[in-house]
């Protein structure tokens, strides 16, 4: 077989396994959105569950998920870039640094449910915040911490010396020299990572189970102390533990398309906003 | 006529670990003069020159013996403070390495960290240094523009000006010219010997002609010994040591 002839093979190979990953991807897509959509309308969107979960909207689980995102970025975010500019910035090479490393390698590896369970134990018995937005916030912030920390470490290592030399150079400070300089540079890779983070944390179940969310909660919070629910534990209940499951099924297709929309809608949110920064970045 | 030396080192040595990289230096720099330090790759000369705004010390594993000194001051001292220090002695790197600021912003950033923030003393330095740095006629009109629209040979000026913009001393270039054009890099040049009056300038190059058109002195480094240092005429023309020789007429290096 000639070279030129492998070389054609092995990149048609390469482009239909290419495919095959984007094909996957709208066929989930597709499964969801054939199913849901009909569900989807403002009534949906903006009412509390009725009968049993089988009719109604989905509105207290949507206002739940927001407010257990913000809060756990709220949290996550500023510890997470100050970590990252920590490790990246203020260490030197040396065995604490590659144990902080190690340690927050280890910290992401861990089980979501092992999360939930930490949580539950800390925030929810030990400091009482009870079953509480508070508690699943922190949680899920925990869980968020080490990609926001890799992250920012991973937007600071791309950004070349010379800049952070540059500065030095004009008698800055360290802090002066990341907060003017290697900051404003790396903010797009880092809300980018921000972002995609909030896309992790709004689909995750497990660290919500046992610290914040309820099963069937018709209205509002009132304050960080109560409980709220979410969108997929929501999703999870009425397609396993409803009482009605059958009779639920189109309401769990249309919960699991707008849980699906959210995340997509972050996703395209997160790259606009890297591209308007990095431009910003340069203009300024 | 001998005056006080502006920049002086006596007897320093620098370790990289366990790599002798500087062995028993000893120079002394007359002020408003220009001094290449010439040497093949590897040979101490940029490590010599970031003595004096002490950059060596950002390298972990570091060791540092001797005595440095800069206006009769030790600089190594423990009550030296490093950001006064690097105000007073400048640095042009080898690429240009503008910030992702406008133009303005680059050559403001120096005063701004230094906590002068006056806008109108800022606006009048700024447009000073560009003037002094060769560069005001070409970015007046855009001094709002990102400093990377400008060309590299620009860049380097701006550079340039934003290290003057806080009015130092001392003048450090590393290879300065070394990723530019012939044009840009005639003006750079052309810059030195200007500034020459009111900068003491020490600059690290591998060109030959460069530093034979732009400098006073002339120090050739080897294997981190200085081996000769001497009137720029004299190390390219006459020079004592036989090795300098072999490398001022391209026989090695």
């Amino acid at each position: 077989m000639s070279k030129q002839l492998k070389e054609k093979i092995a990149f048609w190979i390469f482009r239909l396994l290419s495919l095959g990953v984007i094909l996957i991807l709208f066929w989930i897509l597709e499964f969801i959105f054939v199913r849901g959509w009909h569900m989807l309308n403002w009534k949906f969107l903006t009412t509390m569950p009725e009968d049993g979960m089988t009719k109604g909207g989905i509105y207290p689980a949507i206002v739940g998920t927001l407010y257990l995102v913000a809060g756990s970025m709220l949290f996550a975010f500023p510890l997470g870039v100050m970590a990252g500019i920590y490790i990246h910035e203020y260490t030197v090479d040396s065995w604490f640094k590659r144990f902080v490393k190690l340690m927050t390698a280890n910290l992401a590896g861990i089980p979501s449910i092992v999360f939930g369970l930490f949580g539950m134990a800390l925030f929810v018995n030990t400091l009482k915040f009870g079953d509480s937005i508070l508690a699943g916030s922190l949680t899920l912030g925990l869980l968020a911490l080490p990609v926001v920390i890799r992250v920012t470490e991973e937007a600071l290592i791309a950004i070349d010396d010379s800049f952070r030399l540059g500065s030095l150079a004009l008698g800055a400070t360290k802090l002066q020299t990341t907060r003017r300089v290697i900051l404003p540079i790396a903010m797009p890779n880092i809300i980018t990572g921000l972002i995609l983070s909030i896309g992790r944390v709004s689909g995750e179940t497990a660290p919500i189970l046992f610290t914040v969310a309820a099963y069937f909660l018709p209205k509002l919070p009132h304050s960080i102390f109560d409980q709220v629910m979410a969108l997929p534990y929501h999703l999870y209940v009425i397609s396993t533990s409803g009482t009605k499951v059958a009779e639920s099924r189109d309401m769990a297709y249309g919960t699991a398309l707008v849980l699906v929309l959210f995340v997509l809608i972050l996703n395209l949110l997160a790259n606009a906003l890297r591209r308007f920064l990095s431009k910003k970045v340069k203009m300024n | 006529m001998t005056m006080n030396p502006k920049i002086e080192s006596k007897n320093v040595n620098l370790y990289y670990g366990a790599f002798h990289a500087l062995k028993g230096i000893t120079m002394s720099v007359q002020p408003n003069t220009v001094t290449a330090l010439i040497g093949p790759s590897g040979c101490g000369k940029s490590t010599y020159l970031r003595l004096f705004n002490r950059m060596n010390d950002l390298i972990p594993g570091i060791r540092i013996e001797g005595d440095v000194q800069i206006d009769g001051k030790d600089i190594y001292s423990k009550s030296l403070r490093v950001d006064e220090l690097r105000k007073k002695v400048g640095m042009v790197f080898q690429k240009p390495n503008p910030f992702p600021k406008s133009i303005f912003e680059n050559v403001a950033y120096g005063l701004r960290v230094n906590g002068l923030n006056h806008a109108s003393f800022v606006e009048e330095r700024v447009e000073t240094s560009l003037r002094q740095a060769a560069l005001w006629e070409e970015v007046k009109d855009k001094l709002k523009k990102s400093a990377f629209e400008l060309s590299g040979g620009q860049q380097q000026r701006l550079c340039i000006a934003r290290a003057l913009a806080i009015e130092p001393s001392v003048l450090l270039m590393d290879e300065p010219a070394s990723a530019l054009d012939p044009i840009s890099t005639s003006k750079i040049e052309e810059l030195i010997y200007e500034l020459k009056s009111k900068y003491t300038i020490i600059i690290v190059t591998h060109n030959m002609q460069q530093a034979g058109r732009v400098s006073d002195k002339t120090a050739f480094f080897y294997l981190g010994e200085l081996i000769e240092f001497d009137d720029t005429q004299v190390i390219f023309t006459n020079p004592q040591n036989p090795r300098t020789q072999s490398y001022v007429t391209g026989r090695f290096g």
